[in-house]
């Protein structure tokens, strides 16, 4: 079965127009040793009723009652209003706005999103979205690298406290270039960057830091200090925040004396659902100064032909449709759709609702943090200031208690053995707005169980 | 106007304002937010209305025929989106515990199997998260390969010199030089300068079958055995697999990694511009570099391998798995349409390129490689147009979405001048590419006629035409006025 619509007569009709006798003969300048008849492997054509039924059984084993586990993917109510709009035809089915004239809502939609994230990192510019955090941050390194003109065989901080499956990330797409990536440690007690690690480090041995707020672990880092230490030593700061953070932390514009100069992230807490990764959306912003070094696509505004505002891709000679190999990035798409959504989002909540957000994500983690250290044996890790996540030590292998839990329904925590080993066994867990006291209670006392 | 410019302080969505008592004080002040946070203030019904009027300015391919050449704008089936949104599937967090994962897992391993079969490839990493991040996977791999081999010379991507400007620049994002080889009159690659250009130094080459013309690359296995012959690897961009869906495979012409884009060939939503789905296809030889996880599966269970059980890997590129959402999209529309589903595909996407271009043809519009059969898509030349009656392809654009179709790619590939890449897709209707076909017979007379006319069309859409030169002199990016 397929969504074509012609029926026998049409198709009959437009082949002796072409003046060709069957479809078979629009194939002819194809090696005929090259064709096959059939695929392998492929089970017969289903209804949507049976595609439908198919997956909702399938679905069924996947479902559970309580979801703890953040790490990089968070739980946050999205209000109906979102998808309800953004999945309107007219969005969801639109390509990239090459015709502007044609697209001016996706357009206006994308500046507004691009201000939207200027306005949260409290930088000047932001791109209208990448692929997800991960490669904003890779993409965030290049940049960096780009806008650093002495950058030949500097290396790239980055803190063990930086999410490893972007560490990763990084490190694929670094490995063909001749770039140093060194890890700095963190202070076992508190989680945080170990400044006493900075001190050896060279000035102009580094073009940039990453400053992760809040880190992997949850706790907050002295980004003041870290950005005055990485400009005192010539080198860029990039921010890799949660931007739901943002709502009560500090804006990395104005972290230290001069504000990071690049900052990065994940925005899928603003609308977008956990939906097994993906697809999330990175964002990216800058200082105004290096903006030509911006990969992806930016939205302007401009005037048309009787003067009046419209929006418009700009500084497109940046990319890879027209620069070829010497663009600032091989990337062709931004993440539009989910643009859309997290733009919706941020209208619905305002600064307002997403301060409550954020803070009623905190009061939450704080609530379990608490029950942890008063109503279990459990240990609570790190002593700092955190946002929504907490590391807590389990007395058995991690990968026990999470097996054990998940059969009651509960998706515990990240494990983190396979990344942080010197923690013993651990695991990181997240509290959203979306629980309740009683749901927090009910975590405690089956962790407690265990 | 913005939904800055519709923002009254302290207006709020209130419903939306949660009522949690909030306790934040053990944070430090030091770290708290010391700037003011500048976002709308508007109601609820503001922002639907506001979002919805917008999405109205919006071609779309639910609202106009959209024959946007390179792009595959075909009809996105609502029960792919509908089921992959189905609620537990939303809910489900990327690092689920495995017993919680056995639906989702299932479903990626047979969509894994499904691709490696439709690409006649050995096995498949779903993980990139679009074409160009696809391709940088596969070059990541030829780069793996080579130096895993010992051979740290092969430096140099050949790429056509009609290629997808993505091709070169993810080979300069791998650290690759690049080499283009031109194409002769027919749309072939000219074999003498392939072989002048490979060499010791000679890495891959980056090859899309059917090209960026619009044809059949008639001597692939000749050039598939050159490369190889020199030592190189070969890589196959998937973004126009619509043409040869069931009939061809990329593994059989002997290319050894690919990548495919759902987002095209598979009916996934483009979303205004991503999200998109560029899974990588490889080879026996290619295989073990393939980016993780990827889905496996033992006796009990489907799970995960990582780095731990595929040492060669070329490691992670996306955060979780790729834009999984998108992924089962793509494995819902494969189950509908099943075998025969995905041969009439091509059969009816190259069915409808020939019908328009002999017709296109027939009503006096220059053909690029008149003496070729179209796949799914060709071009049409629109020089003689811009010579005598100073009307060219963009204006021909801009006339053309007057009239609610959405204009070809334009000036793509950049070594046709004066270009018109057309793609109609093998689900319009022959009522749908008739009209299409009466307009530009109406067009080509107006052009001769009425040139002005083009010059300042667009006259029926929210703006007129836009000046994208003011945009990028008199940069504006982010809205500064007063909230």
């Amino acid at each position: 079965m397929s969504f074509v619509a012609h029926t026998p007569e049409e198709i009959e009709e437009m082949l002796a127009t072409i003046g060709s006798k069957t479809i078979e003969d629009l194939f002819v300048e194809i090696p005929s040793e090259l064709q096959i008849n059939e695929l392998p492997g492929f089970g017969a054509a289903l209804t949507e009723m049976q595609v439908a039924q198919l997956l909702q059984q399938r679905v069924k084993q996947d479902t559970y009652k309580l979801n703890f586990i953040g790490a990089g993917a968070y739980e946050h109510y999205i209000p109906a209003a979102v998808w309800e709009i953004a999945t309107r035809g007219e969005f969801l089915t639109a390509y990239t706005p090459y015709q502007a004239e044609a697209s001016q809502g996706t357009l206006q939609l994308l500046y507004e999103f691009q201000t939207m994230f200027a306005n949260l990192t409290g930088l000047d510019v932001s791109n209208a979205s990448l692929y997800d955090g991960a490669t904003a941050l890779a993409e965030a390194i290049l940049m960096a690298l780009r806008c650093d003109r002495k950058s030949e065989d500097k290396a790239i901080l980055i803190p063990k406290s930086v999410h490893p499956y972007y560490r990763d990330v990084v490190t694929t797409v670094l490995a063909p270039h001749n770039i140093q990536i060194r890890t700095i440690d963190y202070d076992p007690s508190s989680g945080q960057v170990a400044t006493q690690q900075l001190q050896g480090i060279q000035e102009g041995s580094f073009a940039a830091l990453v400053v992760p707020q809040p880190n992997f672990f949850g706790i907050l880092e002295d980004v003041d200090y870290l950005t005055n230490w990485a400009h005192q030593n010539k080198a860029l700061v990039i921010a890799l925040s949660n931007p739901m953070s943002l709502a009560l932390l500090k804006a990395p514009g104005a972290w230290g004396d001069a504000g990071a100069d690049i900052a990065c992230g994940e925005a899928q807490p603003f609308g977008v659902p956990l939906a097994s990764g993906g697809p999330y959306i990175g964002y990216l912003c800058c200082k105004k100064e290096y903006i030509r070094q911006l990969p992806g696509r930016l939205v302007g505004v401009t005037t048309d032909l009787d003067g009046n505002r419209g929006f418009t891709l700009t500084l497109q000679a940046r990319e890879q449709h027209i620069k070829r190999a010497k663009a600032t990035s091989n990337i062709c798409t931004n993440q539009s759709l989910l643009a859309t959504v997290v733009t919706i989002y941020l209208s619905l909540l305002g600064a307002t609702g997403l301060r409550q957000v954020a803070a009623a994500c905190h009061t939450n983690t704080l609530q379990l943090k608490n029950k942890i250290i008063s109503e279990t044996d459990l240990k609570v890790l790190f002593n700092a200031p955190f946002f929504h996540e907490i590391v807590i030590q389990t007395p058995q292998p991690a990968v026990v208690i999470l097996d054990k839990l998940a059969s009651l329904g509960i998706q515990a925590g990240f494990d983190l053995k396979d990344y942080y080993s010197e923690l013993g066994d651990a695991i990181l867990c997240c509290v959203t707005e979306t629980k309740t006291s009683e749901d927090i209670d009910n975590f405690v006392q089956a962790l407690q169980a265990c | 106007m913005l939904i800055f410019e519709q923002s009254v302080a302290g207006r709020s969505a209130r419903t939306q304002i949660s009522n949690t008592k909030i306790s934040c004080d053990d944070i430090p002040l030091q770290y708290l937010r010391n700037t003011p946070l500048a976002l709308p203030e508007v109601s609820e019904l503001q922002v639907v209305r506001h979002y919805t009027t917008l999405s109205q300015k919006n071609f779309s391919i639910d609202t106009n025929f959209y024959p946007l050449g390179s792009c595959t704008m075909k009809y996105n089936p609502r029960a792919a989106h509908k089921i992959a949104s189905l609620p537990d599937f939303l809910a489900r967090h990327p690092f689920a515990n495995l017993q919680q994962s056995q639906g989702y897992l299932q479903s990626m391993y047979e969509l894994q199997q499904m691709l490696a079969n439709i690409t006649g490839m050995l096995e498949v990493s779903l993980c990139p998260m679009a074409g160009a991040q696809g391709e940088f996977v596969g070059l990541a791999m030829i780069r793996a390969y080579h130096l895993d081999h010992g051979d740290s010379g092969r430096t140099e991507i050949l790429v056509p010199d009609n290629a997808h400007g993505t091709n070169p620049a993810s080979a300069a994002m791998c650290g690759f030089k690049v080499r283009e080889i031109a194409t002769d009159a027919n749309g072939d690659i000219i074999i003498e300068q392939l072989q002048q250009a490979l060499g010791p130094q000679t890495a891959g080459l980056m090859l899309t079958n059917p090209s960026t013309l619009g044809v059949f690359e008639r001597n692939i296995l000749q050039i598939t055995k050159l490369v190889h012959d020199a030592g190189g690897l070969l890589y196959y961009d998937g973004a126009n697999l619509n043409a040869i869906l069931g009939r061809v495979r990329p593994g059989d012409m002997g290319f050894d990694v690919m990548h495919l884009n759902l987002h095209k060939t598979f009916a996934t939503p483009h979303g205004g511009g991503g999200p998109g789905a560029g899974p990588v296809a490889a080879n026996a030889r290619l295989a073990p570099y393939l980016p993780i996880p990827i889905v496996g599966k033992n006796e009990n269970a489907y799970l995960w391998l990582t780095a731990k059980q595929r040492s060669k890997t070329i490691g992670r590129v996306s955060a979780c798995m790729g834009n999984a959402g998108v992924l089962l999209r793509a494995y819902i529309y494969i189950r509908m349409l099943g075998q025969s589903g995905l041969r009439e595909v091509s059969a009816i996407a190259v069915l409808n390129a020939n019908y328009l271009m002999r017709k296109l043809a027939a009503i006096g519009y220059t053909l690029a490689f008149p003496n070729r059969l179209a796949t799914h898509e060709f071009i049409i030349s629109l020089t003689k147009q811009s010579k005598y009656n100073h009307v060219n392809a963009l204006d021909f654009a801009k006339r053309i979405i007057d009239e609610k179709i959405h204009a070809p790619t334009i000036y793509f590939p950049l070594v046709v001048p004066e270009c018109w890449l057309i793609e109609p897709t093998e689900t319009e209707t022959k009522q749908t590419l008739d009209q299409f076909l009466s307009l530009m017979q109406q067009l080509f007379t107006e052009s001769e006629i009425n040139p002005q006319r083009f010059k300042q069309a667009p006259l029926n859409l929210p703006v007129r035409r836009l000046d994208e030169v003011k945009a990028a002199k008199e940069l504006n990016v982010k809205f500064s006025g007063i909230l």
